[in-house]
């Protein structure tokens, strides 16, 4: 299915609500997504005998930094029997002085996969996944402070009282 | 900022009353992170009942180098370097992928002269086999047969020989580059690899009599730690983990990048011989196959070199390169067949400058790892251990 069936296909079986635009500039398309309905999104395709995107190839946490402080993910599908790639994203803004996080639905229940990705992305970006069955930090101590792909992560000067030089 | 939404720290309450409340009736056990079977500095959580391991809680991160913050504040051709350090059994192939996902977002990966792509091919396959090496000695090692793994890491010896030979370094090489390689092979190079090959291929003769047909090394890997192949999917496996469960899948195939369309070469998958399809012994046949098919990858890639696509004196490796890095405003995701399974990058630029604004790593071994829960519920302690070595990573992909 090219790129134009998939999305009238989206249209088509979840609302006109479901795709906010579309990327078409770069070598790869992508379709951008409304955040809270990624999850049935990835569902219907990867159940669909038209799309069987049943490969989650990466999933990656953004942080745009520009000037609404947007935060994202982009997920990469792949179709083992259609041998297809696309891309989803969504993103949210988010005020820059807030002490929540900014959040997003989980895909675990879709793609196993997307455990540890999440996870990840919670770890680095400060993404917190709802619905997610274990979000913890992976690949940082449990108990370490901030979130380090930020743009504006400080690096912190001490660690357990020991100076960072 | 001060983040105080209680939420945000529930699932590690639970995960501590998990294992406060699991070693009341249950054991819990800690492998790792500096036992020799985990290949690294993996820590599994074990909570047992008796010999049977209920759950394992993987921890990972012991190895996490910031690759991705590290590209962030680099440019392209300094990144090189770091992409070798995640894999570092097969980082020609890392730096391929690498490169590839550049070169494609520069428009140049047509302009790649036949001689570089070849050179390329013939470097990541030879890699390639050094890696499969280390995944079937240490695998051997791990159940208990200490003679394989001498053997491998003599054979690799002469790999790593060569590649240090045309690069410079014995394992973390910087040879592939945006747009060339760092220098053309040595004088002599495709006549020592040919004399490997020929002296490699008995060896590998020698090596399935010792350990694929032998009956011991069957009873602890058959059977043992079966992956389905839709689970082996939604958990994103990829490589010979995926392979082994039955589905042809290498994107050397599927996506034809490099010198790959012009070579013939078969992908191995598990055909469950000695028991299931997707246990360890389906998983470490498809390595052993593999290599096979990179001795005759190789083979061919020398024939090409050594005839049409010879070294002349004006050949210049480097002339392609950009004098500027600066792909043009986009997103890209690169993905490639690594040693252990689909490689990928994902880029994001701004197109002004020389660095990319994020960079995100897809390791094959992340993904093959988080599989591990699954795959070891009710196991035996002993059995873990051969799933854990059937599947092959290497931490410093899993942590980046």
């Amino acid at each position: 299915m090219s790129f134009d069936d998939i999305k009238n296909l989206l249209t088509e079986k979840l609302g006109d609500t479901v795709i906010t635009g579309e990327e078409t500039g770069g070598l790869q398309p992508a379709l951008l997504i409304n955040p809270d309905d990624i999850a049935a999104v990835c569902l219907e395709l990867r159940n669909n005998p038209k799309t069987y995107f049943d490969f989650l190839s990466s999933l990656s946490g953004v942080h745009y930094n520009d000037e609404t402080n947007r935060y994202g993910v982009v997920y990469h599908l792949a179709s083992i029997p259609y041998k297809t790639q696309l891309t989803l994203k969504i993103s949210k803004a988010h005020p820059k002085e807030s002490n929540e996080l900014p959040e997003f639905k989980s895909v675990t229940p879709v793609y196993r996969t997307a455990d540890w990705h999440e996870r990840e992305a919670y770890d680095m970006l400060g993404i917190y996944f709802e619905g997610h069955p274990d979000l913890r930090r992976i690949l940082l101590p449990d108990d370490w402070e901030g979130f380090p792909l930020r743009k504006d992560y400080q690096n912190a000067e001490f660690y357990k009282g020991i100076r960072i030089d | 900022m001060v983040i105080t939404n209680p939420k945000y720290e529930e699932a590690l309450l639970r995960y501590n009353k998990k294992i406060a409340g699991a070693s009341v009736e249950d054991m819990v056990l800690n492998v790792g992170p500096q036992h020799p079977s985990t290949h690294g500095v993996l820590r599994l959580e074990l909570i047992t009942d008796g010999e049977i391991v209920k759950e394992v809680i993987p921890h990972i991160g012991y190895l996490h180098r910031c690759f991705e913050k590290h590209a962030e504040s680099l440019t392209y051709q300094q990144t090189i370097p770091f992409t070798d350090r995640m894999d570092y059994l097969a980082s020609m192939n890392n730096s391929h992928a690498f490169v590839m996902g550049v070169e494609r977002m520069m428009g140049i990966d047509k302009d790649i002269p036949k001689r570089v792509e070849y050179i390329r091919v013939l470097v990541c396959e030879l890699n390639r086999i050094a890696s499969h090496l280390i995944a079937i000695g240490t695998y051997g090692i791990d159940i208990g047969a200490f003679t394989p793994f001498l053997w491998c890491f003599r054979d690799r010896e002469h790999i790593m020989g060569m590649l240090e030979w045309a690069s410079g370094s014995r394992m973390l090489y910087n040879y592939i580059w945006v747009g060339g390689l760092f220098y053309d092979l040595p004088v002599g190079f495709e006549e020592r690899c040919r004399d490997f090959v020929e002296y490699f291929k008995p060896k590998m003769v020698e090596l399935n009599q010792l350990l694929t047909d032998n009956q011991v090394f069957i009873s602890r890997t058959a059977n043992v730690g079966v992956l389905p192949l839709d689970v082996a999917i939604n958990y994103g496996c990829s490589g010979p983990m995926l392979r082994a469960s039955g589905l042809k899948w290498d994107l050397r195939r599927i996506d034809n990048y490099s010198a790959y369309p012009e070579i013939d070469f078969e992908i191995p998958i598990g055909q469950g011989l000695m028991g299931k399809v997707g246990d360890c012994w389906d998983r470490y046949k498809v390595r052993v196959d593999e290599i096979e098919q990179s001795l005759r990858i190789v083979e061919q890639c020398l024939d090409r070199l050594q005839k049409e696509l010879k070294r002349t004196p004006d050949f210049d490796p480097r002339a392609k390169m950009p004098r500027k890095t600066i792909p043009k405003a986009q997103d890209y995701y690169v993905r490639c067949e690594g040693a252990k399974g689909e490689l990928g990058f994902y880029f994001i630029t701004d197109g002004k400058s020389e660095i990319p604004t994020r960079v995100k790593s897809r390791g094959p071994s992340f993904n093959n790892l988080s599989v591990l829960p699954e795959l070891s519920k009710g196991v035996l302690i002993a059995d873990l251990i051969a799933i854990v070595g059937s599947i092959d990573f290497v931490l410093g992909e899993v942590d980046r």
